[in-house]
This record gives structure tokens, sequence and C-alpha cells, in this order.
């Protein structure tokens, strides 16, 4: 059975197609409209915006798989992204990393069992004046610290460390 | 080089792009217009021709501010003027260099100044259609554009027959998908015919042949929210701005080890010293600097006697590094610097489009290198593999990201180079080799 655009989409897309001189132009945006109707680029996604754009799947495929920020199907429900880059990283966030990974129970770049949480590393998101900084779905979680990287966690419906600091020794003290 | 001027008195300056940032709803139409929004664009879409609006700007010294700091009336001036073909603005909104975190500003709470120089751009070049290209990662901008740009057309700033005259323009956003190699302009239009965002060879520019293989002005946000203000308060006001190479207001992005990271508007030519001791509060626990990179990722490292360097083009310029995006990121006196430029090896390979042999291989190997001193496995030699490495990533591919990470790491290799010698002699044993073992909000 082939994927379809509700109505709605549809219309959006009618509407983007004409913002271009060129169909091909609206392929970013078209898969953002897939991306937001299906909850993320798979296959089945490619093929449809092949049809709408009207080229080859493989074309498709060579661009989604060019950029890293389409949700794809092998991530989780909620990608936690981390900025990994130099003014975060000063701030302190491949520990950051690190405490979001071992409190989810996986590994960065990996997904949860149940499909909940992915972590990946993410490349500069310029709010380095708040680092360190993580964006989840459309969430900014700027000044990430290990309390806030708990509260984000439990956003995410990982309940809070019961002896949060007590375990890890010592590190609330920076304030 | 020419002597460097004296910048404009940096304490009596009043921000200018930045003044209404922070006002309640200062990202609406309602708001801009009750501060004398869209005059500007008014005035010249009325009372100038276009090639006068070029020569204003080109008068200004009004110099890019995406980072290659070319100067923007000179670049529009290349557009063919008889053509059939149609010419397209596309806005740099891809604001991807690490540690630079301006344009963000502007879109989210002040859009409609981008758009009203938009609107003063494409009158003078003769354009029609414009696409503002943002990174996907910056939905709230993305948002906010769009909102601007609905409240354009309800208004009739945007559309057809614009003020009364004949002229006509339609805007877009579109957004970014991240890769950072689409804040490259050719990268971009690549991406924005909805290829992988692949940069392209120059010539021809993208002033003679861009987006659709038609004439295409390329300018960063920062740069066309200049413009307003240039045509309100007249070109020699501008000029009283900066220095006499580099006038005007800019926005300095300051990151990493201050008391007060932030975006501050100050005008060109500000010593580095004063933007990071002055305005940014200086240094967390009054440690001092190791170094200082003064234009994003990509700018040579300045060194801690290097700090009376004025932040413009032609300072940094002659400091050997570049004003870049003035994404400033200060690494203070405890910072590993062999971690840090690792960290930035890791976002030129990871960047690399892949396309060229010097840049793909060029950036892996640089890693690999330094993560090998990094983990004290380095070897004597290694310093000069690595500049030698760099020499033959310099020139000689398609776009520049190459130099992005071949300066930076010479910078370092040649201002650090006792330092680097003796941690890979100690195969580093100290724990040093992190920049940062807890998440650190607060320093
Ligand atoms: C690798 C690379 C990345 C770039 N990223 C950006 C960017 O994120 N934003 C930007 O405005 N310019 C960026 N530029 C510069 C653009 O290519 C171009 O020079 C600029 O947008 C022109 O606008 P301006 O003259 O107004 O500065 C980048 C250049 C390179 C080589
Ligand atoms: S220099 Fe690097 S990023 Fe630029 S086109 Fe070549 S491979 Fe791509």
């Amino acid at each position: 059975m082939s994927r379809e655009l509700s109505p709605e989409a549809q219309k959006e897309f009618d509407w983007l197609v004409t913002r271009y001189p060129q169909r091909e132009a609206a392929m970013l945006p078209t898969l953002r409209l897939i991306e937001r109707e299906f909850g993320c680029i798979d296959p089945e996604g490619m093929k449809l915006c092949a049809q709408l754009i009207g080229c080859s799947p493989a074309k498709v495929f060579g661009v989604v798989t060019f950029y890293t920020h389409y949700k794809r199907e092998t991530d989780g429900e909620n990608v936690v992204y981390v900025c990994g880059t130099l003014p975060c990283a000063l701030r302190g966030s491949d520990a950051l990393a690190d405490y979001l990974c071992d409190r989810v129970g996986i590994g960065l770049g990996e997904t949860t069992e149940d499909r909940k949480i992915t972590i990946k590393k993410v490349e500069c998101l310029a709010l380095c004046d708040q680092a360190p900084v993580c964006q989840v779905e459309d969430v900014d979680w700027l000044r990430v610290s290990k309390e806030k990287a708990d509260e984000m966690l439990e956003s995410l419906g990982i309940p809070k460390r019961e002896t949060a600091g007590a375990a890890a020794g010592g590190e609330e003290k920076r304030s | 080089m020419s002597a460097i001027s004296k910048p404009s008195d940096t304490l009596a300056f009043e921000p200018v792009l930045t003044r209404y940032i922070g006002k309640k709803d200062s990202h609406t139409l309602d708001f801009y217009l009750s501060h004398g929004g869209y005059d500007a664009a008014k005035r010249v879409v009325r009372d100038y021709k276009p090639d006068e609006v070029i020569d204003a700007v080109k008068k200004s010294g009004l110099r890019g501010r995406g980072g290659a700091g070319f100067p923007c009336g000179l670049k529009w001036s290349f557009v063919p003027k008889k053509t059939d073909k149609p010419k397209y603005l596309v806005c740099n909104a891809d604001e991807s260099e690490p540690g630079t975190f301006k344009d963000r500003v502007i879109n989210e709470e002040d859009p409609h100044q981008l758009l009203e120089g938009i609107l003063i751009t494409c009158w003078a070049v003769g354009i029609e259609t414009a696409y503002i290209y943002i990174r996907g990662e910056m939905w709230r901008g993305a948002q906010r554009l769009k909102a601007a740009i609905d409240e354009a057309y309800a208004k009739g700033y945007l559309g057809k027959k614009i003020f009364g005259k004949k002229f006509n323009l339609d805007v877009t956003v579109h957004r970014g998908a991240g890769a950072y190699i689409c804040g490259e302009e050719t990268g971009m239009l690549s991406s924005l015919e909805g290829g992988r965002g692949y940069p392209k060879l120059k010539p021809p520019f993208p002033a003679v042949e861009g987006l659709f293989r038609c004439p295409t002005v390329v300018n960063n946000v920062e740069t066309l929210a200049n413009l307003p203000h240039i045509f309100n308060r007249g070109i020699e006001w501008y000029r009283s701005i900066g220095t006499e190479e580099s006038p005007g207001p800019k926005l300095f992005c300051v990151s990493g080890h201050v008391n007060k990271p932030g975006v501050y508007e100050r005008p060109l030519g500000i010593p580095l010293r004063e933007l990071i001791y002055d305005v940014c509060g200086g240094i967390p626990g009054d440690r001092g600097i190791r170094a200082v990179i003064p234009g994003g990722s990509s700018a040579p490292f300045l060194g801690p006697d290097e700090l009376d360097t004025p932040m413009s083009y032609e300072g940094l310029k002659d400091a050997g590094s570049m004003l870049g995006s003035a994404g400033v990121i200060v690494l203070d006196d405890t910072t590993d610097l062999l971690s840090a430029l690792l960290n930035v090896g890791k976002f030129y390979h990871h960047e690399s489009c892949g396309q060229c042999t010097p840049c793909r291989e060029g950036c892996g190997w640089v890693e690999k290198i330094l993560q090998r001193m990094h983990d004290g496995r380095g070897r004597s030699e290694d310093i000069d593999l690595v500049d030698e490495i760099c020499n033959q990533m310099v020139g000689k591919t398609i776009c520049v990201l190459s130099d992005a990470l071949a300066m930076p790491a010479q910078s370092v290799l040649k201002k650090f180079r006792p330092e680097l010698e003796k941690l890979i002699a100690q195969g580093r044993p100290d724990v040093l080799c992190e920049l940062a073992r807890e998440p650190s909000p607060a320093l």
C-alpha cells in the first residue's frame, strides 16, 4: 500500500512547490513535511517524496543521507542531541554526554530497547553562551547541569534519581 | 598592509542592530513599525534608483558579516544588469560556524530588521525572489521569520507593487537539515536546489551563475540587517563607527571561559582585551588566558600576547588570523590545547562533504594523528607530520572548509609547539586531557 499525505499536508505541499521555479527545490521542505506526517523518514517516506517531487527514490535517498537532522526510522521516539563542539566541550559537554548515556543505559548514538530515546552528538547549535546545550525535539535545553539533565530525562519519562548528587559525590557544589 | 586606524569610541557606542533586543514583542510588526520600521525601505524604493542604492552601500563600506568580509556593495555590482534570467537573493542564516550565535538573535528577536534589509537589497539588484536559508536546528528562528513574512505580506510590504512602485518580491524561509557545509554559499545553493549540499567550483561566482544557474546574491543575516540603518542615518554616521577599513557596528559572540558569555554589539576594531575583560567580565577565577579563537573555529588561534589585537577585518588579518564570523572562543590557562584542537579536528572531519581528496582525507588524518597524540601515543615527528598534511590541504579544494581546519591547526602547532612537544614526550599520563570533568554551565 503506498503512502499518501493527509489533505492538509497535501495542501501545504501544493503551496510549497509554488515557491520555487523548479520542483526539485521543494525537496528539503517536502522531507520535513513527510517527517512531520509520519514521525520519521523511512524508505516508504522517501518513495512518497520521490513521487511528489517527480524524481527517483535513489535521488531522495542520496539527499536524506547527506543530512543529519532528519529523523530516521532507526531513531527513537525522542532524539536527545547533545552539542559536543568546542564551546560546549569547554563547559563539560563530554561529561554531560557520558552522564546522559549512563542514566539512560545506552551508548552515544544508540537507542533504548523500547525505542523511546536516542542520544546523539550534534555539532554547534549556535547557543554557545548557554553551554552546555542539548536539543530534544523542538526544545532547547540550556546551561545543562546534571540536575537539569535529570529534569530533561524526567520529561522523557525517566524518573529522577533519588540520591542524585550524593552518588556522584559533591558535583552539586559548582554554582 | 595599511596602518590600522583607531576605532571609534567604544564606550560611547550605542547599539544599532540589537537596540530593541530584549524588549517585549520586539519580533512583531507592530513593534517594529512603532520604532520607525520600514521607513528606510520605503524611502529607498520611492526615492532611489537601484544604482544609487548600490553606490550608497559601496560608500558605506559595509563588509560581509558571514565570514569573508567581502564588500557588500561591490558584490551586488557584479550581478549583470542586463539579463533575461531571473535574479535571486539567498540570505545565509545557516549559522553553523562553531562559536557563532549572532544571526539567531536577529532571526528570533528582530526578524523585520532582516526583512527590511532584504527589501533594500532586492530593490537595488532587481530581485523578485528571495530565500532565507536557515539551519534546520533553529526551529524558533524559522517560526519567527515565517510569522514576520506573513505579517509583511498582509501589510503589503511583500508581494506585488510594494510601496506603490513597480516592485514585486516574494520571500520564502527554507530550512536546512543539519550540515555545516550548507553555510558555504555554493553548498547552500546546491542544498536549496534540492540536492546534497555539495559546494561548486568558483568561478562562476554566484553573482553571475548561482541558484538555478541564475545570477544570485548571497548575504549573511547580519550584513542585511545593517542596511536599514545605513539609509536611516546616513553614510557619514555609519562610517563614524568602527575603523576606516571596517566601518560599522558588529555583533561579537563570546563563549568559552569568560564570566559573561553572550552576544555583544560593539564597533568593529574594539581591542580583544576590552571585549574579554570589560565587556565579558574577564576569566572565571581570575585565571589567565591560554589562547583565543577570534572568528569562529576556522580562525587561527591567538596567544595570550595578542590580546591587544583590534577586532577588525584588517586588525585580525595583520595578526595572522581572521575576524570570520566574530565567534570569539576564550580558552583559559587550564585548557588542554591538544584536546581543544582535537575537538576542532573532529568537527571538520565530520562536516567535510567528501568531494575533494585533500579535505576528505586530510581532515581525517589530522584528526587521527591528533587523537593519538592526545591518547599518549604521539610520536616526536607527529607535529611536523600534521603541519605537512595541512600544507597539502590549503588552497587545493573546491571550497575552503579544508583550509578552515588547516589554518587553525597550523597556528596551534606554531604558537604552542614547546607545549605540544612536552605533552608528546610525557605520553600524557596526566588527566588534563579532558576539557572539563563535569557539565559546568557556571564556572
Ligand atoms: C565552510 C564554510 C561555512 C560557512 N558558513 C557560513 C554560515 O554559517 N553563515 C554565513 O553567513 N556564512 C558562512 N560562510 C560564508 C559564505 O560562504 C559566504 O561568504 C557568506 O554567506 C556571504 O555573505 P556576506 O558577504 O554577507 O558575509 C561559510 C563559508 C565556508 C567556507
Ligand atoms: S573542501 Fe571539503 S567541504 Fe569543501 S567541497 Fe571539498 S571536500 Fe567538500
